[in-house]
């Protein structure tokens, strides 16, 4: 199987790759089936530290550093704060419950099986793995050139999240006092 | 690869072992020597240094018995050597040397041999977990570090970027501990450290982005040498340096870098998370021995990188202070030790000024430390940001007129 997926046991760098894949899987299965909400939070630790790695893996040092900058020091925070700060979520039964788990492993194998078909039968086009060239450039120049547009309306679109959340948690407390 | 060679060559025997685990334990093997002999002393001379002052400001004498003498006698083979610091040449030396040297080496021994207790309620795994994930976020960021001239552990295009990316798994870590010791002291520690870590981590990421813009890139050692002219000085020593370029416009944000990473690390006076009087010593209030110690490490490490960052960022990193270097003619390893040098200085004088603030100032309250990061020190900085931005392009445009800025290329 190893080797119809054009992976050479031989080659170092396919350790590399197994090790973060391996990683990035096992931790998400474990975000999906733990029954202690911590430990899912820790087990996306896990998954985006796999990730950043796999970024890094493929030359993408700036989008594994960013992966780390946002998921890890943001938004894992963020779920990390809302778990500690919630009443009882030591009771298992209010955090973790296992809804329907018959319909959403059908769901889920379903998507895996598109999932895979999609992987097959695109042609990958292979690049040889010369030395790490740097990319910050690259998205920097794309940004404020051929992307413009999408990354202002995608500024604009956070500023608006941010002054509505401001707003919602200001009103709460008003009409709390 | 030539890790993997020079690893063959030393060992012969090693050629027979597949090429991936020669790689990691020459890896492994390499990271354990660098921790050993360069970050664990760093750390403890910092909290010689940390315990010196402290007895200096309390009217007291700190750590000042244990010394090389002590080491000595302690072993039966040294003993005898010990007795020489009684004879004249070496008594007159010791005099002038501080006693207490190695408390530091004393207390890591002690702490080894402590109880490691946990406590019954705690989250197990995460309690033990978490003092290693603190530390790995911690010491990561030293990889990257320009200690000399074209000299760090790795060349990181994104340099910066990565220590900022790094030294946010610390915050995880952090909410770990607090949890995990099912502790409510610790818990508020933890969170308190953890909201504080995020918040002030916005201004300092855009002071640093001021000096990425100007510089031009966030290669460590790049901006280093972006630092050497200035002024249209082709060496311009001290001058070059980012703090003194601009007519001294950079200070402010020099000055927002420092405060913000003082609160980054947790230092007075922005130590709510572990302010005694209020939550015994916050996140690591049920820790003990080793696990302890990790935390500590971990503090005084990442004491030291705010001033490694700064030293880098703002002044000119192994730079010296004047134009031209005394060593520039000598062997390349005396020309290194220069840069070594002015760059351990730099950094520690910055561990100092932390040190003199932590003893001189009191706390401030949770709300005035908001306050403070929201309402005075995110706005300066995204201003400076944009003013540093209006001064650099104007400049371009003065250099070069003909020159469109790079949009205008992408567009076509």
């Amino acid at each position: 199987m190893m080797a119809a997926l054009g992976i050479s046991l031989r080659d170092p760098a396919a350790w590399v790759f197994l090790a973060f894949a391996a990683m990035t899987v096992a931790s998400a299965l474990l975000v999906a089936v733990s029954r202690n909400i911590i430990y899912s939070a820790y087990s996306l630790l896990l998954t985006f530290f796999g990730v950043a790695g796999l970024y890094a893996f493929l030359d993408a040092d700036f989008l594994a550093a960013a992966q780390l900058l946002v998921y890890v020091g943001g938004i894992l925070v963020l779920i990390l704060f809302g778990v500690m700060l919630t009443h009882k979520i030591r009771d298992i039964n209010l955090s973790n419950e296992t809804t329907n788990p018959i319909v959403g492993a059908v769901i889920a194998g379903l998507l895996f099986l598109v999932l895979a078909y999609v992987s097959m039968r695109t042609d990958w086009q292979v690049v040889d793995r010369g030395p790490a060239t740097p990319t910050t450039q690259e998205i920097g120049r794309a940004f404020v050139g051929k992307y413009l547009l999408p990354f202002e309306a995608s500024s604009i679109l956070l500023l608006g999240a941010l002054i509505g959340a401001a707003y919602l948690s200001r009103h709460e407390r008003k009409k709390e006092a | 690869m030539q890790l993997i060679q020079f690893a063959h060559g030393l060992l012969p025997f090693l050629a027979k072992w597949p090429d991936w685990v020669v790689y990691l334990a020459v890896v492994f093997l390499f990271a354990f020597a660098i921790l050993n002999t360069l970050v664990a002393p760093l750390t403890g001379i910092s909290t010689y240094i940390e315990r010196r002052l402290a007895g200096r400001a309390q009217y007291r004498w700190g750590p000042n018995r244990v010394g090389i003498r002590s080491l000595l006698a302690a072993m039966p083979i040294t003993r005898p050597i010990s007795k020489l610091a009684d004879v004249q040449p070496f008594k007159f030396i010791g005099s002038k040397i501080p006693g207490g040297l190695l408390q530091f080496a004393a207390d890591g021994l002690k702490l080894f041999t402590k109880e490691d207790i946990i406590p019954a309620q705690a989250d197990k795994m995460l309690f033990r977990l978490s003092p290693y994930v603190v530390m790995a976020g911690s010491f990561a960021a030293f990889a990257v570090f320009p200690v000399s001239f074209w000299c760090s552990a790795i060349n990181l295009n994104i340099g910066i970027f990565y220590v900022l990316g790094m030294s946010s798994v610390v915050v995880p870590g952090i909410l770990m501990a607090g949890w995990g010791s099912a502790n409510k002291w610790a818990l508020f520690g933890g969170m308190r450290s953890a909201s504080q870590i995020v918040s002030y981590e916005i201004p300092v990421a855009i002071a640093l982005m001021t000096v990425v813009m100007l510089a031009g890139t966030m290669n460590m050692n790049e901006i280093v040498a972006t630092q050497r002219s200035g002024y249209g000085i082709e060496k311009a020593g001290f001058l070059g340096w980012y703090l003194f370029r601009y007519g001294g416009l950079m200070i402010v944000p020099f000055v927002i870098y420092f405060i913000g990473g003082c609160a980054e690390v947790n230092r007075t006076p922005f130590d709510l998370p572990e302010g005694e009087s209020e939550l015994v010593s916050g996140y690591h209030t049920e820790y003990s021995g080793f696990r302890w110690s990790f935390f500590f490490m971990a503090e005084y490490s990442n004491m030291f990188a705010v001033g490694a960052i700064a030293t880098t960022m703002f002044l000119g990193g192994p730079l010296p202070p004047y134009p031209v270097q005394f060593t520039e003619s000598l062997p390349m390893l005396i020309r290194f030790g220069e840069g070594f040098f002015w760059f351990f200085a730099k950094s520690y004088f910055f561990v100092l000024v932390m040190i003199h603030m932590r003893w001189t100032l009191p706390r401030y309250r949770i709300d005035q430390l908001m306050q403070l990061c929201w309402k005075v020190l995110m706005p300066i900085a995204l201003v400076w940001f944009v003013l540093m931005c209006g001064i650099k392009m104007a400049r371009m445009e003065m250099a070069a007129p003909a020159e469109a800025p790079v949009v205008a290329e992408v567009h076509k």
